[in-house]
């Protein structure tokens, strides 16, 4: 028999029902608002709202405090769970906990919205949390993650938080289809974290869009990166990782599609860049990243590459640029194509020439590096671009 | 004057030239749009095409129209007409007579290949008001040089040497400049110099339509607030109409003093 809470019913508090359930109960929330400080559950039960009962944290409580396992909590309506500066409050926060689920709740004006601290195999679906973010410093993250294992993060909408999702030693967990809009920093935030998969989400309009740092073997498939706009600003960050694979991603009209630092074997196939500024700039000690079936179609610039020594690979892609011929009509171009031009060259070290772009005089400076290279590297060229884009 | 813009205007529409560059254009349009399927690729394809060949052609059409209409030109101040609708007359005729063939020339292919249903159709006239303005910039330039040089080898060299000025040599010199003092706060500057040039001034009015996210990614504050806001639309719009206007009054000026 579940337990039955509701304004006029002979439980109407939340508290109360959590402290009389025995593990394994179900609790059943019915509509209206409950203010109640601090609700922590320390026993295994599963709180279900029914018509979207509002939980208000009158901006000075941690809504609910997972402390046992096997924990559900599903169609709430958090708002105004408390803010701080010294701690960080979250409308949910799991403590060293597993087998927990947070499905389908609505969470606005949270700091941190789900807070997921030594969390292990736990779901977190469906949930749509809407934070009211002003600047880096007062706010908090979306989905926080910190010292977590296998998480599966799904279909959550995110918006206008500091990082949408922010992982940080964090292992073996999926990301999958949640809807990142709006957030101050990024829209996924990868630190020291390994063995992830994100796929199917969408970046859209973040401060950036997704950063992985410091992290290894994560896998990226079928995102979606678009309008990451503003100075310097980008749609995926690979900072100092190792590893990696990412297939099947759009990057649109971003300001720089991938920016690389230190970023080693990693495989890039089969994604879009359609008109970014930058698609790719990638930075010092980058080794191993081979470039194959990508499409570059109509970005300002398709890359800028400032070290030669490297050996990373750029063959068998397809770059709207591309001016060769393919007379033995083997569906490869004939002439390599060098991708890095000279003016991209200028433009990383003048930044301010970009007034020039797309300029007569520019055109006429690229052609004439492009016949005799001299400034830019040599050896970043694609020996056998396609001349048909390939299916992304 | 409207009768002497008038008899120019139907005089260059008749001519060989004209119906060349209408159908120069309408072959490139017709071919670009054909070949490369989306709209909004033609219109960056057209962009360097209109930056470029609109000025020269109004400037090799400005110069060759005055040069050869002296006659004409002589016997009309001899009647008793004021200089200024002669001479104002002649130099809208050139222009206008230009702008149709750009107009016609680019819009007619984009109108039949459906421009209205592919939502470019702001970008597209960003394209063509440019085009419109370079022409009129650059028939005046090249109408005041034909006036103020009675030697024709001079008078065209004078002209082609403004057009490749503005066309390359300044975007070099600027290029020059802005990585010599790469070292100093050249964000202003480097707008800066661009606004006295007016093919720089409609490329940044394409791009800003364009390549917003390319612009929008760099540096500082002087370009984000310049470029991102209707202020640079409206300064660089205001700096075009400005660049008609001093060869215009030029024309003017010199016009009511020659001694014919």
């Amino acid at each position: 028999m579940a337990i039955e809470v509701c304004p006029t019913c002979p439980v109407s508090s939340i508290v109360q029902a959590v402290e009389m359930a025995e593990p394994g109960e179900e609790i059943v929330v019915r509509g209206g608002t409950y203010r109640e400080g601090n609700i922590a559950i320390k026993k295994s039960i599963q709180l279900r709202g029914v018509d979207f009962p509002v939980v208000d944290g009158e901006n000075q409580y941690e809504i609910f405090t997972i402390q046992a396992p096997g924990v559900t909590i599903e169609g709430f309506r958090l708002i105004n769970a408390g803010k701080s500066t010294l701690v960080d409050m979250a409308a949910i926060r799991v403590d060293h906990q597993r087998h927990f689920s947070i499905c389908g709740n609505e969470i606005q004006n949270a700091q941190f919205a789900i807070y997921l601290a030594y969390a292990t195999d736990g779901i977190v679906e469906d949930n749509f949390l809407e934070g009211e973010a002003q600047d880096e410093i007062s706010s908090g993250n979306g989905v926080h993650c910190w010292y977590a294992r296998r998480l599966f993060i799904a279909n959550n909408t995110i918006l206008r938080h500091r990082d949408g999702i922010y992982l940080e030693f964090t292992d073996s967990s999926r990301i999958i289809g949640n809807w990142s809009e709006h957030n101050v920093r990024y829209g996924l935030h990868f630190m020291f974290s390994n063995n992830d998969v994100y796929n199917d989400n969408t970046f859209l309009n973040n401060g950036a869009g997704v950063a992985v740092m410091f992290s290894k073997k994560i896998g990226m498939y079928r995102n979606r990166f678009e309008r990451n706009w503003g100075t310097a600003s980008y749609a995926l960050l690979l900072k100092e990782i190792y590893d990696a694979d990412l297939q099947h991603n759009l990057f649109i009209s971003n300001t720089i599609g991938i920016l690389m630092e230190g970023a080693t074997r990693i495989e890039y196939k089969n994604n879009l860049f359609l008109s970014n500024g930058w698609a790719i700039q990638m930075t010092g000690g980058c080794i191993d990243n081979h470039f194959t079936e990508n499409a570059f179609v109509s970005n300002s610039q398709d890359m800028v590459v400032n070290s030669s020594v490297n050996n990373n690979t750029f063959d068998g892609n397809y770059w709207s640029e591309y001016a060769g011929y393919d007379l033995d009509r083997d569906g490869f171009g004939d002439v390599p194509h060098r991708p890095v031009k000279l003016f991209s060259y200028i433009t990383s070290q003048t930044p301010e020439a970009i007034v020039l772009l797309r300029s007569f005089f520019v055109d006429l400076l690229n052609f004439a590096e492009k016949v005799s290279p001299v400034l830019t590297p040599a050896n970043v060229l694609d020996n056998k671009p396609l001349l048909q884009q390939p299916t992304t | 004057m409207k009768k002497i813009f008038q008899y120019t205007l139907f005089d260059l529409i008749r001519s060989r030239w004209s119906l060349f560059y209408l159908g120069f254009f309408l072959l490139l349009t017709i071919v670009l749009l054909s070949f490369s399927g989306g709209v909004s690729k033609v219109i960056i394809s057209l962009m360097n095409v209109v930056l470029i060949l609109c000025p020269l052609i109004a400037t090799m059409f400005g110069v060759m129209y005055a040069y050869n209409s002296r006659e004409f030109t002589e016997l009309l101040l001899a009647q008793p007409i004021r200089r200024t609708s002669i001479f104002g007359g002649q130099y809208l005729g050139l222009g206008v007579s230009q702008s149709l063939s750009l107009l016609i020339g680019i819009g007619g292919p984009f109108l039949f290949y459906g421009l209205f249903r592919s939502g470019e159709i702001w970008n597209f006239s960003i394209l063509l008001v440019n085009g419109v303005l370079l022409t009129f910039i650059f028939s005046g330039l090249a109408f005041l040089i034909a006036l103020r040089n009675e030697n024709r080898i001079r008078g065209f060299g004078l002209a082609i040497l403004s057009w490749l000025f503005f066309a390359v040599i300044y975007d070099g010199i600027l290029l020059l400049t802005l990585v010599l003092f790469r070292e100093y706060p050249i964000e202003s500057l480097a707008l800066g110099l661009s606004l006295f040039n007016p093919i720089d001034l409609s490329r940044i009015l394409i791009l800003l339509k364009l390549d917003i996210s390319a612009l929008m990614g760099y540096t500082g504050a002087v370009f984000q607030r310049f470029l991102g806001s209707g202020l640079g639309m409206s300064l660089a719009l205001g700096m075009l109409l400005l660049w008609i206007g001093l060869p215009a009054l030029g024309i003017r000026w010199v016009a009511l003093r020659k001694d014919f």
